[in-house]
């Protein structure tokens, strides 16, 4: 392998995602987020730097070792962080994925799409080798998406429409947060939002859990969801039910 | 042919015993889904109400609800018992171990004193005559086994590095083809025996002669047994039966026989499943059936393999806690010419967790292939999801080895059904024989008589050194691992002599054939930790700290060193190593009756009981703390996730391990799918991909820690009296186990969530 290959910064692999795109999935969690939303349950990717830097070739082999747990639906995620911040990368990653015959994902919240180049060009490039892609909506209004994640929603929801004019299938998911998503006036916008989109395969409701709490005590960041409970089994059913256009 | 065996084709079953010729002619693969399942009758209701009922006044009362202690138990002991006397006319399937339900016969065979403890320690005070009788006019099996054993044995035993050796209970692990009764009757089968009988030997009496006829002779006596046993619930069951009802009665009956006789660890029942179909299927079309009532024949069936129970001794429940008894059943699997043999029983078999909620027996198996019907995989995974209440075995590694008829004898272990016997014989530690292998034979536990670390094994050179060096130490582990294969071999010699000697299991053998194929079934424990001990050596640098003795009883890590469970060749290919040195050196020996060796990785629940034994070990494990179940990776090693740590338990060649290798993997529901469809093809895309690699065996529980903790601390919610999990090998009652296990299961199940 030549030592200019191109290479990922990496936070961390699981080999059973099972809950990260279609049936079950090797997951590559790469480092660097340039939100910040308030409820991140992986605040350790936030930091771009990573000492475990790989090649596309290295993590194919190893998810290759999984390949017979993949049945027809699994593949591969890159989850993170964000991954487009790495999209050099990703373009590589994915098209040698496809040489092997490998279902491809991104998680993604999209934060860095942008229509300017170079990026553009790039995220086309990147739109030939990639399956689907999971979608965060992390908050429908734009003051409100500046609160909870420190950035604007516009390029976001841009990013989400340019999907949908090319046909890239994509699933939603939206994580369900007490006192700050968990509000109908503002589920029943993202539902409008969502119903402009043709490409649309899935729409998950994620309830927020407070699990990754530990890592910004760890970090020493201070936690601002600390008093914000899981939602009731209720809630995450009607949240489903509008986002998903059940309810009238 | 017979008006019983209407309908049946085929030939050379009908003259010989050849229950596989008679399937393999017969069944019918079903590949349709579970839409065509019946719900629990009212019967089936009513009595599985009244036996939990019983289960709840057994645990109140402190896991026992009575002893026999003026009968001694056989088949034909005890009149006719039922779950409930007023409801006797609802069971379709007779027939109890003693006179009443759960109560637990008396079996001094295998040793008086652990019979009368085993009563002594539920309240119960067997007649003192017992007492004189069996130790004045009638040798037990414990007793001759301490007649005979050397002060090395004595030694090993005392030390735990063998240890839950068969001398204190019978050894089990005996399956007998019960579908026999029911396609033959007993009449033939006797007339078979007396052939057998007649052609035994060329009039010269040696000691292999004479034993076997002596054998041949109970067995003959046995099947005359049965028959009175069953005339006494009012069927005679010397013709075969003529319908679906019949055949479940005297397949059960069958093995009734076994369960009044013997109090064996594992007392299996073996692969019914697509045997019984075939009746079904044929009264389903003669319309003497409906798919309600077969359903309530395998419900009631299943009720009473719920019911078996046998009184064991504290240290059994040590070893094997949960009162399990390995009724082990299975469904599923392929047949030698490329059909599977998946049947609608097989559906009826899982649909009993539906119908009468989860439970650890019967220990329901699924012989696993990628290959099988979807719908059952699928099936299969949604019975795995809602109840954690049965296993995965890989069809395609044992089918070349025992072909498509064997069964399940134990927790993990294949037996060619009717064919084979094996002689269990629990387990080696090989994580103390390390640490023998450092210190020179010394216990780093027990002490002598005098006060110092006792000399169990060879007093080989000890290593002096404060760096363990890796050569040194294999080489000496190799010795250490000689001797102990040795010494373990030569007392389960022992051990399986006295067996046959002493507690001959005649009613399942007489279900066998007469000239039976012998395995002897050895086993590793401590494994995960030795693997990871030598790469801690090998990757790390490992300093030793001993006490005032010179004895080394700590060690510290200095660096990182790759671990057993995350794929990695390097701890894995020690993994391999381990196992396959191991077994070479057992085989080495002779062993009785010129049966054939094979190995496990397997502890059952006594990786609790063994790691209290062994102290501290150089992959960091702390002294005295629970071992790793089988050939689970150790608790805290796995980094990669669950399939990395599904692919190093897959490399271990099950060749080297005909015995089996279990392993044992607890998921969270939201982390298997966010939904039931997400969930259940998850599952079975997971056991797809593991089995086609090559392993053997796999434990899926499904549920969060919460519900664990919260079970250990309210034991009284009705929802979890019948709350089941998968241990290593079996299912038990979460709540029914000791809470050092709870606890040890918990420790489990929060790291593989993470």
């Amino acid at each position: 392998m030549s030592d200019n290959a191109i290479k990922g910064a990496i936070h961390s692999i699981e080999t059973f995602g099972s809950v990260d795109g279609p049936g079950v999935r090797f997951v590559v969690f790469v480092k660097g987020c340039a939100l910040r939303c308030k409820y991140c349950h992986n605040v350790d990717t936030w930091d771009p730097h990573s000492d475990d830097m790989r090649t596309s070739d290295e993590i194919l082999d190893q998810a290759e070792r999984y390949r017979s747990y993949w049945g027809n639906d699994g593949g591969i995620t890159v989850s993170g962080g964000e991954p487009l911040l790495q999209i050099d990368f990703l373009i590589d990653l994915f098209k040698k994925a496809k040489e092997r015959g490998i279902n491809t994902c991104i998680d993604t919240a999209g934060q860095p799409f942008t229509r300017n180049e170079p990026f553009f060009g790039k995220f086309n490039e990147l739109m030939k080798y990639t399956d689907l892609l999971l979608v965060d909506i992390k908050h429908i209004d734009a003051e409100e998406h500046v609160k909870l994640t420190g950035k604007s929603n516009e390029n976001i929801k841009d990013f989400i429409k340019y999907l949908s004019e090319i046909g890239k299938p994509i699933w939603i998911r939206h994580v369900l947060v007490p006192t700050i998503t968990d509000n109908d006036e503002y589920l029943k916008r993202t539902r409008e939002f969502i119903e402009e989109l043709s490409n649309v395969e899935k729409i998950e409701v994620l309830p927020y859990h407070s699990m990754g709490e530990y890592k910004w005590e760890e970090l020493k960041i201070p936690y601002s969801l600390k008093n914000i409970e899981a939602p009731s089994q209720e809630r995450v059913i009607n949240a489903e039910k509008i986002l998903r256009g059940q309810l009238a | 042919m017979k008006n019983e065996w209407r309908g049946f084709k085929g030939t050379k079953w009908v003259d010989d015993v050849n229950v596989r010729d008679f399937i393999q002619n017969n069944y019918t693969p079903y590949e349709g889904d579970e839409s065509f399942l019946a719900d629990a009758t009212d019967a089936t209701n009513k009595l599985w109400g009244r036996l939990q009922e019983l289960q709840k006044e057994e645990r109140a009362n402190g896991g026992v609800l009575e002893c026999e202690t003026e009968v001694v138990s056989s088949l034909t002991a005890y009149g006719p018992g039922y779950i409930d006397e007023s409801m006797k006319d609802l069971e379709t399937v007779v027939g109890l171990q003693t006179d009443k339900p759960l109560k637990r016969a008396f079996m001094p065979y295998g040793g008086i004193k652990m019979a009368e403890q085993a009563a002594e320690t539920y309240g119960f005070k067997v007649n003192e005559k017992f007492h004189k009788i069996f130790t004045d006019y009638h040798k037990t099996h414990n007793q001759a086994v301490f007649d005979a054993y050397t002060p090395e044995m004595k030694a090993a035993r005392h030390s735990h590095i063998v240890t839950g050796l068969p001398d204190t209970y019978g050894r089990g692990r005996i399956v007998g083809d019960y579908r026999r009764v029911a396609l033959y009757g007993i009449d033939h089968l006797i007339a078979k025996k007396q052939e057998d009988f007649n052609n035994c030997g060329d009039g010269t009496m040696t000691d292999n002669v004479i034993r076997l006829r002596e054998e041949i002779a109970e067995q003959m006596r046995a099947l005359r047994g049965m028959k009175e046993m069953a005339a006494a619930y009012g069927f005679d069951i010397s013709a075969p039966a003529k319908n679906a009802r019949e055949a479940v009665q005297w397949l059960y009956f069958g093995y009734l026989a076994a369960i009044k006789t013997q109090n064996g660890a594992a007392m299996s029942v073996g692969r019914v499943s697509t045997f019984l179909d075939i009746y079904i299927e044929r009264d389903l079309k003669e319309g003497t059936l409906t798919e309600s009532e077969a359903q309530e024949l395998i419900d009631h069936m299943t009720m009473k393999f719920r019911m078996v129970k046998f009184a064991r001794i504290p240290s059994y429940n040590e070893l094997f806690s949960g009162d399990p008894v390995w009724a082990t059943l299975e469904v599923g699997g392929f047949g030698m010419d490329g059909r599977h043999m998946v049947t609608k029983n097989d559906y009826r078999f899982l649909h009993t967790l539906e119908n009468m909620g989860p439970s650890p027996e019967p220990n329901l198996t699924v012989l696993y292939t990628s290959k099988l019907p979807e719908n059952f995989k699928k099936y299969a995974a949604k019975i795995s999801v809602d109840t954690s209440s049965i296993q995965y075995e890989n069809d395609d590694v044992m089918r070349p080895v025992w072909g498509d008829d064997y069964s399940i004898c134990c927790c993990v272990s294949a037996t060619q059904t009717g064919k084979e016997m094996q002689f269990f014989g629990a387990r080696a530690n090989l994580a103390k024989c390390l640490l023998y292998a450092i210190n020179g034979g010394k216990d780093e536990k027990f002490l002598d008589k005098q006060g110092n670390h006792m000399q169990v094994g060879p007093e080989f050179a000890p290593i002096t050194s404060e760096y363990l060096d890796y050569d040194e130490v294999m080489h000496k582990y190799d010795l250490m691992m000689d001797w102990l294969a040795g010494l373990y071999v030569n007392i389960l010699n022992l051990i399986q002599y006295m067996h046959d000697k002493y507690y001959y299991e005649a009613a399942e053998m007489a279900l066998i054939d007469t000239n039976v194929r012998r395995t002897f079934a050895t086993g590793i424990a401590g494994f995960s930790h030795v693997v990871d001990s030598l790469c801690a050596i090998k990757y790390a640098k490992v300093k030793t700290v001993r006490d005032e003795s010179g004895l080394v009883t700590d060690y510290q890590i200095e660096g990182d060193f790759p671990k057993y469970g995350n794929d990695d060749e390097r701890a894995d290919e020690i993994a391999v190593w381990l196992l396959k040195t191991f077994m070479k050196k057992v085989e080495k020996h002779h062993t009785y009756r010129d049966s054939e060796p094979t190995t496990s990785i397997l502890t059952i629940t006594s990786n609790v009981v063994y790691g209290k034994a062994t102290g501290a070990l150089p992959d960091g494990r702390a002294a005295y703390k629970p071992f790793a179940p089988g050939a689970n990776p150790a608790y805290g090693a796995e980094k990669s996730g669950l399939l990395a740590s599904l692919n190093s338990v897959a490399k271990l060649p099950y060749e080297y391990a005909l015995d089996g290798i279990s392993n044992t993997q607890t998921i969270n529901p939201g982390a298997l799918g966010h939904t039931e469809e997400e969930r259940k093809n998850n599952l079975f895309h997971v056991l797809d991909g593991y089995f086609d690699k090559g392993a053997h065996h796999l434990n899926v529980n499904v549920f969060g820690v919460e519900k664990l903790k919260d079970a250990m601390e309210h034991p009284e919610k009705p929802e979890y009296a019948n709350f089941t999990i998968r241990v290593s090998g079996y299912a038990v009652k979460f709540i029914d186990l000791t809470r050092e296990q709870q606890l040890d299961v918990i420790s489990r199940t929060c790291h593989s969530q993470m």
